[in-house]
C-alpha cells in the first residue's frame, strides 16, 4: 500500500504555474483590455465623427438650433425642439406604462404567485416580445392598435376635450399609439431585469419580514421592492435609454409632424423617427443638420444614464445600507 | 456501398455548387451597378433582371435607395448609372466629374395619385381648388359645398380630413407639389415645391408609399398621394382629378400619355455641356382636355466618358429599356414614353461611352 492514492491529483493541481500559464495569463489580459479599449475608441471616434460632420451646423444654426421648431429644407431653416419634445414626451410616458407593468411582472414571477416551472414559461413569453423586429410593431401599430384605440380616444376627446393631455382627435398616428408600442417594446427589458433584481434578494430577508409579521403585501412593496430597488432603475434606465432610441416603430406611428403638444392624440416626432426618415434624400447642409440633431440625441441619452446611475448608487446607499 | 453513394452526391454536390460560382468569379464578366429613385425600381430592376438574362456574362443591378442618394452615390462615381425621379439640377450638374460627364436620360413615367378613404370608398372627383384648399391645409371637413356640388352621389361624412403625407424627402412629393406650386401661387408661396416641403402641421407624415398607403387605408377620412403603380397594385381607391381644362380625369396610362404629349423640351444644351440635349422636362399642369394634370418623366443619369466595354452595354440596355421595356410599363403601372421622346432619347444615347 505504498503508492498514494492522490498522486494523480497531486501532479496536476500543485506546483508552481508554469511558463506558459504566465504566458496565456498575460495574453488573456491583453485581449481584455484591448477589447475594453477598443470600444473606448469606438464610442470616442464615434462621437469625434458626428461632431465632425455637424461642425458647420453647430456654427452656422449654433444653440438656435436646440430651440428652433422648424424644419424648413428649402429655406434652409432647421431647429429640433419639437423632435426634442417628442422624444422626451414619448419615452416618458413609455417608461411610465412599460415599469408599471414590467416591475409588476416582475413581482407577479418572482414572489410565488406562480408555479416555478410556470414562471419560467412566463418568463420566457414576456423575453420573446424583444425578438420582434421594430418594423412589425409598427405595423401591428397602424393595423391594430391604431383601430382599437380610435373609440375610447374619441370618447376622451369629446369627453375630457378641455384637458389639454386629449385636447386634439385622434386622427391616426399619434403620440399615445407610438408610447403604447414604445411601452411594449421596452417591457421585456424591464420585466427581465426586474426578474434578477428580486431574485438576487435572499429568499432570509423575506423570511424575516414574515418573521417580523408582515403581511404578504407589506413584504413585497416594503422590503423586496426597496431592496431589489437598484437592479429595477438599473432597468429602468435601460427602458428609457432603448424607448429614446427607438426608430422604425416610431418613425411608422408617430405621425411625424414639427408640433409640441401636451395632446396625446395629436401627431408628433422625435429626433430618431427625424433621422430615419429624412437621413436618405437629405442634401448636404440638411445632413450637417442630421448630424447635429444625432449629437444631440446622443447628449441626451448621456445624461438619462448619468442621471440615472446617480438615482440608482443613491437608491442603493439608502434602501441596501451600502456605501 | 452506402459511403461510395454518399461520396458521388457529395461530389456531384461540390461540382455543382463550383459551376453555380463559376460566373461570378470568371473574370470577364461585367458587373453594372446602379441606385437611385425607388418610383421607377420595380420596372428598372424587371429590365435588369431579363436583359441579364439574355445576355450572357453581364449582371446588371438596381438599388432602389431614394433619388438624393442617387445622385449622391452618382458623383461619388461608386456606380456605374443612377436614377433620379428630379433629374439633377444644375448645382448637381455642375458637380460631376468634368472627366466623366453626364446626360440625363428620361426612361419612363408616372403619375401620382390622391387616395381616400372614405365610406363605401365611392369615385370621388376633385374640383381643382378643394384640392389645393385641402394640401393648403384650409379646408378640413369632408361637408364641404363645392365637394358636394362635384360629387351629388356621395353622402359625406361628418369626419375631419385627415391629410396623409410622406414623411421622408421624396420624389413623389416633389412631382406631387410641383404640379400644386403650378396651380396655386399660394401653395408655392406657403408650402412650396421640393422633395420635402414646409407642410401644415396638422399634415400627419407617415414613411414611403405604403406607409402612406396604410396610413390612408386605417384613417376614416384621410387623403394623400401616392405613385400610380402603387395605389393600382394594392387596389387603392383613387380620386379623378379637375386638370387645367377643367376636366375631372380619371389617373391611367392614356391620360398619363396624354399629359406627357404636351411636354416641351427645352432647346438648349445641358449646362455646361455643349452639344448635350437638355431631356429635363417637367410638365406640372397640363393644358389637355384628356391629360391627367399630375404626370412627370423620371431620369436615368449615365456617365459621357467611361470604359468602351461598359458603355456599350449600358447603350444596350437603355435601348432595351426603350424598346422592349417600354412594353413592360403599362402592365407595372407606369406610363410609356411618347414616340418624340423616345427619339429624342435614342439620339443622346449615342453620348454614353467616347465612340459616336
Amino acid at each position: 500500500m505504498a503508492s498514494n492514492p492522490f498522486a494523480h491529483i497531486v501532479t496536476q493541481c500543485s506546483g508552481p504555474p508554469s511558463a506558459s500559464d504566465y504566458a496565456i495569463d498575460r495574453a488573456l489580459r491583453m485581449i481584455v483590455k484591448g477589447a475594453a479599449a477598443v470600444i473606448l475608441l469606438l464610442v470616442a471616434y464615434i462621437i469625434f465623427e458626428l461632431g465632425r460632420q455637424a461642425l458647420p451646423a453647430m456654427l452656422n444654426f449654433g444653440p438656435g438650433f436646440l430651440i428652433g421648431t422648424e424644419w424648413n429644407v428649402q429655406d434652409q431653416v432647421f431647429g429640433i425642439l419639437p423632435e426634442i419634445w417628442g422624444t422626451l414626451y414619448s419615452s416618458l410616458l413609455a417608461l411610465f406604462l412599460g415599469g408599471l407593468f414590467g416591475v409588476a411582472i416582475a413581482i407577479f414571477l418572482t414572489q410565488d404567485f406562480l408555479d416555478h416551472r410556470l414562471s419560467n414559461v412566463f418568463r420566457t413569453i414576456v423575453e420573446m416580445l424583444a425578438a420582434i423586429p421594430s418594423v412589425v410593431y409598427g405595423l401591428w401599430g397602424i393595423y391594430v392598435l391604431i383601430p382599437l384605440i380610435r373609440p375610447a380616444a374619441e370618447w376622451l376627446h369629446d369627453s375630457f376635450g378641455w384637458l389639454p393631455l386629449f385636447g386634439t382627435d385622434l386622427a391616426g398616428p399619434g403620440m399615445a399609439p407610438a408610447a403604447l408600442v414604445l411601452a411594449v417594446m421596452i417591457l421585456p427589458t424591464v420585466a427581465a431585469i426586474s426578474v434578477d433584481a428580486f431574485r438576487r434578494v435572499p429568499y432570509k430577508v423575506k423570511e424575516a419580514a414574515y418573521g417580523m409579521g408582515t403581511t404578504r403585501w407589506e413584504a413585497i412593496l416594503k422590503v423586496m421592492l426597496p431592496t431589489a430597488s437598484s437592479g429595477i432603475l438599473a432597468a429602468l434606465v435601460l427602458g428609457f435609454g432603448r424607448a429614446l432610441g427607438e426608430t422604425m416603430a416610431l418613425a411608422m406611428l408617430i405621425g411625424n409632424s414639427n408640433q409640441i403638444s401636451l395632446s396625446l392624440f395629436a401627431p408628433a416626432n422625435t429626433l430618431a423617427s427625424l433621422l430615419a426618415s429624412s437621413f436618405p434624400e437629405a442634401g448636404p447642409v440638411e445632413v450637417q443638420a442630421l448630424m447635429f440633431a444625432a449629437l444631440a440625441l446622443l447628449a441626451i441619452t448621456l445624461i438619462v444614464n448619468v442621471v440615472g446611475l446617480w438615482v440608482m448608487k443613491a437608491a442603493t446607499r439608502k434602501f441596501e445600507g451600502k456605501a | 456501398m452506402v459511403f461510395a453513394n454518399v461520396a458521388r452526391s457529395t461530389l456531384a454536390a461540390c461540382t455543382l455548387s463550383a459551376l453555380a460560382f463559376a460566373p461570378l468569379a470568371s473574370a470577364d464578366e461585367i458587373q453594372l451597378n446602379g441606385s437611385g429613385a425607388s418610383f421607377p425600381f420595380p420596372l428598372y430592376a424587371k429590365w435588369a433582371k431579363d436583359f441579364s438574362r439574355k445576355h450572357k456574362g453581364i449582371q446588371l443591378q438596381y438599388q432602389a435607395v431614394g433619388s438624393g442618394a442617387g445622385i449622391r452615390a452618382f458623383l461619388a462615381e461608386t456606380v456605374d448609372f443612377a436614377a433620379s425621379d428630379a433629374a439633377m439640377n444644375d448645382e448637381e450638374i455642375a458637380k460631376v466629374p468634368t472627366d466623366k460627364g453626364v446626360v440625363l436620360l428620361p426612361m419612363t413615367a408616372g403619375e401620382v395619385v390622391l387616395s381616400y378613404n372614405l365610406p363605401g370608398n365611392p369615385e370621388l372627383k376633385l374640383p381643382r381648388d378643394v384640392m389645393q384648399d385641402i394640401f393648403l391645409g384650409k379646408l378640413t371637413t369632408w361637408r364641404d359645398e363645392r365637394l358636394q356640388q362635384a360629387n351629388p352621389g356621395i353622402d359625406f361624412p361628418d369626419d375631419d380630413i385627415t391629410v396623409v403625407r410622406r414623411s421622408d424627402s421624396s420624389g413623389t412629393t416633389y412631382v406631387f407639389t410641383g404640379h400644386l406650386a403650378c396651380a396655386s401661387d399660394e401653395f408655392k408661396q406657403e408650402v412650396g415645391h421640393g422633395k420635402s416641403v414646409n407642410w401644415p402641421k396638422s399634415f400627419v407624415g407617415a414613411p414611403k408609399n405604403d406607409g402612406v398607403a396604410a396610413m390612408i387605408k386605417q384613417t376614416p377620412g384621410a387623403i394623400g398621394y401616392i405613385e400610380y403603380g402603387y395605389a393600382e397594385a394594392t387596389g387603392q381607391p383613387m380620386a379623378s382629378l379637375q386638370n387645367k381644362a377643367g376636366e375631372f380625369v380619371k389617373p391611367g396610362e392614356a391620360s398619363g400619355q396624354a399629359a406627357l404629349a404636351s411636354a416641351e423640351f427645352p432647346s438648349g444644351d445641358l449646362p455646361g455641356y455643349a452639344g448635350t440635349p437638355d431631356l429635363r422636362v417637367w410638365v406640372c399642369d397640363p393644358t389637355g382636355e384628356a391629360a391627367y394634370p399630375i404626370a412627370t418623366f423620371t431620369w436615368m443619369l449615365m456617365y459621357q466618358h467611361q470604359d468602351e466595354e461598359k458603355a456599350q452595354v449600358l447603350r444596350e440596355f437603355i435601348e432595351y429599356g426603350l424598346n422592349k421595356g417600354q412594353k413592360d410599363a403599362p402592365k407595372m403601372g407606369y406610363i410609356p414614353l411618347p414616340e418624340n421622346v423616345k427619339a429624342k432619347v435614342e439620339d443622346a444615347l449615342k453620348l454614353v461611352g467616347d465612340s459616336k
